[in-house]
């Protein structure tokens, strides 16, 4: 077994930042990743990282837009926790050496981006991630800090109490991709989950292979509850063979929609008469269906984004990299022609539910990045603020894990925060048919640490065995109707019997599910078995996903509703809550926090 | 393509057959094991299907390998016919393979978008990143093998490890002279200095480069035409001082460095993110010898 004070599960921007954290602060903390850090994918975001840094800017500003693009539905303590240590951080990793874009006179530039009301995203060509990315993996190599790489974690090794708060987090169990060994690995000061979004959960997404979601279904799984899920953000400008992001930057220097008929019908069509392509990304993707659904698409499927009236050397300077994506990837000359986009899942608002500390309800269990939801993006992300997200909250998970002085968070979290029961129609079914891999190991309080590690390695090692051994149905088509369901059911715009029907379609997934197992016998190197677990995680998270759709009966940010048109703010200033509860998936709900140091009051967003 | 499937079932069953079955029930198991093989050939005749009503359907010849298991511990190459598309890549292609023949194929991937490095493969004769190939552009049949020059994990799985230590020799990290005082300041570079950079901080670590390359092949400890392009990414960042640019020349001078590379330009031609490789070595040797003059 390996023993530390802190385990990063993840090696992403954010598992990084937070192992450099919670190396500053003395501890001995190691990443334990189903990839080598760099091939994270971090690494493929294009656009940039806001930060309020321009004298004329300011924090208040960057919150007050967030909480805004949110549709208010952030908490305030998150929000302006991030708004007020973004700018630190940026400037922390421009002096690692970040080859950020310079003005003239050598300082970081910033562009505009949408939903900004002032230029503060800070970018580094059209490949921000990568050198985000590669920036803090050489500060970890500097500090030495131990990376387990090629190690899928499979689960966690918890405590089993009754009561999901009085639980504790003692380490993780993971499965070595080369040698096929389970692992354990326990954590004496605390585990931080960063293992990255769930956009394998959709069919067309921008997100990698590797994003199956690991960490929230562990999470979930271990009693932690699932926060918002049903804020999925749809990204409106994706290749359509691949789902190849083209950032929000072409549009930030310019790029401009246009219709079949050759209409830029943002304005054209009153979508966002002010901000036109630079709308929130809720916003431009409805406004993009809406235009293939009434017949101005291109081929029925997909509109253009036009960059060339930029001029080749502002593109090349500012967005070099889009025209290698459009032309590997599309066959499209961006210098040359405009380039086809339609929305594609990109982005999960939602999330484990945690504090500004980075605290979950269980002690010891951390969440930070994209698989996190301290609450900042409610119900739409604002382009730029998922990096600085994870610098900042990344590293505050470090800091606390590794008993760093730091403030008393705000943000309730645990079943105890619950405010009103939620309830479900009769009419479905949802959670385990005895899907295998539950967490939650040992026997209560008395047990050691060590011992409930153990427990768990065991319980995972009989799992593998058991998928290695038996004869079953292989997982990729189980995987591949959850991503047509979901695609098809839950995408930009929902309707209730699409909802019900996806879940129909879950349940079944899961039944079919008991009966896969890994054709490939192979200790070595199997990556058979590694996508017959995740997509595990998948079944679980799509449906988390589903069921706050269903649940929530209003039109806020991403989650568009047929029978409900409008923000019921009223009802529903409020996170939908999902906790596993041993297989019963319960949901209920807690408000939403609109005060900090400033109050935030309910607008209508225009834009 | 159709044996190499049967043959896999065969083994499949007697390893099934030897285990000991865990929970299930006598009953549920052979339901399962039912299922499975009634799976199996509906995903084998969908994929001849597919292949009978493509338009165009290309072949692709696999390196396989797998030390665990029996039968395949001796090297060999699978063929597989998969259903053309426009846009089809390499990595594509494999992916078709794996989920409807062989589950088994064996590969990494991840971004599929030529940013995480994980699939640089050996196809028809060059390093690629399968990801970024089109099969259009490839004659057919496509011959995919992994990295030459690296130890095979298992069919295209190479290990990276060697790789990575040459990366980290290099002191792969930001060492400024000192930090601009004053609170978020930032120590500001020149547009020039940072175009001068630019094209070395593309790097994916994807190691086709350093496959390609004759002296690392026979020189196990030669940096590397990747390491020294990451040395090179900081030794002309003007923020840091002569002093560590001092050091990195030393380093990347010693015996297995700068100097055992022969111009060949077999790296530059490879690297998938364009990175002038060969000449950003060539720069480094004549800042070497400015700098060995200097000490004179
Ligand atoms: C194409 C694209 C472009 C984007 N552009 C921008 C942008 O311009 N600006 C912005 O602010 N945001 C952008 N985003 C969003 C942002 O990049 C992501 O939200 C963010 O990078 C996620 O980082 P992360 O550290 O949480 O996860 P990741 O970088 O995905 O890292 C996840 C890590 O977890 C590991 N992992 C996963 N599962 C397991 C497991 N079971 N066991 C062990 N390890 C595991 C992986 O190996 C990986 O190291 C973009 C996103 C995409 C997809
Ligand atoms: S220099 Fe080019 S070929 Fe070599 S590892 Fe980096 S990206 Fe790959
Ligand atoms: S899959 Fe990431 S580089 Fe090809």
């Amino acid at each position: 077994m390996h023993e530390h004070d802190v385990l990063v599960v993840g090696a992403g921007g954010a598992g990084l930042r937070a192992a450099i954290a919670a190396h500053e602060e003395g501890a001995d903390v190691a990443m334990v990743t189903k990839l080598h850090p760099v091939r994270s994918h971090t690494g493929a975001a294009e656009g940039g990282i806001n930060a309020a840094l321009h004298p004329e800017d300011s924090w208040e500003l960057h919150a007050y837009d967030t909480m805004k693009g949110s549709d208010y539905l952030g908490d305030a303590p998150a929000v302006e926790t991030f708004a007020q240590d973004a700018p630190d951080e940026v400037i922390q990793l421009e002096h690692w050496g970040m080859p950020f874009s310079r003005e003239e006179d050598g300082t970081v530039s910033q562009r505009p981006f949408g939903g900004l009301s002032h230029p503060r995203t800070t970018y580094a060509g059209a490949e921000t991630g990568h050198h985000l990315l590669h920036t803090m993996y050489e500060q970890v190599v500097k500090r030495g800090i131990t990376v387990y790489e090629e190690q899928q974690v499979l689960d966690l090794a918890v405590t089993d109490h009754d009561d999901v708060e009085d639980r504790e987090c003692h380490g993780v169990v993971a499965y070595d991709i080369a040698s096929g060994e389970i692992r354990g690995y326990r954590a004496t000061d605390g585990v931080i989950l960063a293992t990255g979004g769930p956009g394998q959960v959709f069919d067309h997404t921008t997100n990698a292979v590797a994003n199956t979601g690991d960490g929230y279904a562990m999470a979930y799984r271990a009693g932690v509850p699932l926060e918002d899920m049903e804020f999925v953000q749809f990204h409106p400008t994706t290749l359509p063979s691949t789902g190849v992001l083209i950032s929000e930057g072409v549009r930030g220097e310019g790029g401009i929609l246009y219709n079949d008929e050759e209409e830029r019908f943002m304005f054209e069509y009153g979508y966002a008469n002010n901000e036109g392509e630079l709308a929130s990304r809720d916003v431009v993707s409805r406004a993009e269906l809406t235009e293939v659904n009434e017949g101005r698409g291109i081929e029925d499927e997909y509109v253009h984004l036009d960059m060339r009236h930029l001029g080749e050397e502002r593109i090349l300077d500012r967005l070099e990299n889009i025209l290698h994506l459009a032309e590997d990837f599309e066959g499209v000359d961006g210098l040359d022609e405009p380039m086809p986009v339609k929305p594609g899942q990109h982005y999960q608002m939602g999330g484990v539910e945690c504090n500004e500390n980075g605290q979950t309800c269980i002690d010891g269990l951390y969440a930070a990045g994209e698989t996190a939801c301290v609450s900042l993006h409610g119900a739409n992300r604002l382009g730029g603020n998922a990096l600085p997200e994870l610098l900042v909250f990344g590293a505050r998970a470090g800091k606390h894990a590794a008993g760093g002085d730091m403030k008393d968070a705000e943000i309730p979290t645990g079943p105890s925060a619950e405010s009103e029961a939620g309830d479900l129609p009769d009419d479905i079914e949802i959670g385990a048919v005895d899907a295998g891999g539950e967490s939650v190991a040992a026997d209560g309080a008395a047990v050691d640490a060590e011992t409930v590690v153990e427990a768990e390695v065991q319980r995972q090692q009989e799992r593998v065995d058991r998928l290695l051994e038996e004869d079953g149905i292989n997982h990729a088509q189980v995987r591949d109707d959850i991503q047509q369901t979901m695609t098809a059911n839950v995408n930009v715009f929902r309707r209730e019997d699409n909802l019900k029907e996806a879940l129909d379609d879950i349940r079944e997934a899961r039944e079919r599910y008991r009966h896969v197992a890994a054709s490939d016998p192979s200790r070595t190197y199997n990556t058979d078995l590694m996508h017959t677990m995740e997509t595990r995680n998948i079944i679980d998270i799509a449906e988390a996903i589903t069921v706050g759709a269903l649940a929530r009966e209003e039109f806020r940010g991403a989650h568009w509703r047929e029978q409900y048109q409008e923000r019921r703010d009223d009802e529903w200033l409020k996170h939908t809550m999902l906790a596993w509860s041993d297989g019963n998936p319960e949901l209920y709900y807690k408000p939403v926090l609109l005060e900090g140091e400033k109050e935030y009051e309910p607008k209508e967003r225009s834009y | 393509m159709s044996t190499q499937i049967e043959q896999e079932q065969t083994e499949e069953q007697t390893d099934a057959e030897a285990a000991e079955p865990a929970e299930q029930s006598p009953q549920e198991r052979r339901l399962s094991e039912k299922k499975a093989r009634a799976e199996a050939r509906e995903r084998e005749e969908q994929a001849r299907e597919e292949v009978r009503d493509a338009d165009e359907t290309v072949r692709i010849k696999v390196f396989r390998y797998d030390p665990e298991v029996e039968g395949k511990e001796e090297p060999r190459f699978d063929d597989f016919q998969v259903p053309f598309f426009k846009g089809m890549t390499v990595l594509d292609a494999l992916i078709y393979a794996r989920d409807h023949y062989d589950s088994s194929l064996t590969f990494r991937h991840s971004c599929r978008q030529a940013v995480c490095g994980s699939d640089a493969l050996f196809v028809n004769g060059q390093q690629r990143l399968g990801c970024k190939t089109q099969m259009a552009d490839l004659d057919d049949p496509v011959r995919i093998e992994p990295l030459p020059h690296q130890d095979v994990v298992k069919d295209l799985v190479v290990d990276m490890e060697h790789f990575y230590e040459q990366m980290h020799a290099v002191e792969p990290y930001f060492q400024p002279d000192e930090l601009p005082e004053g609170e978020r300041e930032e120590q500001r570079q020149s547009p020039e200095n940072r175009e001068k950079v630019k094209m070395s901080t593309r790097c994916i670590w994807c190691g086709a480069c350093m496959s390609s390359c004759n002296i690392a092949a026979g020189d196990n400890e030669y940096l590397g035409p990747a390491a020294i392009n990451k040395a090179y990414r900081f030794a002309m960042d003007e923020r840091e001082g002569e002093i560590q640019k001092e050091d990195r020349l030393e380093i990347i001078e010693q015996e297995h460095g700068v100097w055992r590379c022969q111009t060949q330009f077999s790296c530059t031609e490879v690297c998938p993110k364009d990175i002038p490789l060969t000449e950003h070595i060539q720069e480094l040797k004549r800042e070497a010898v400015k700098s060995n003059l200097k000490f004179w």
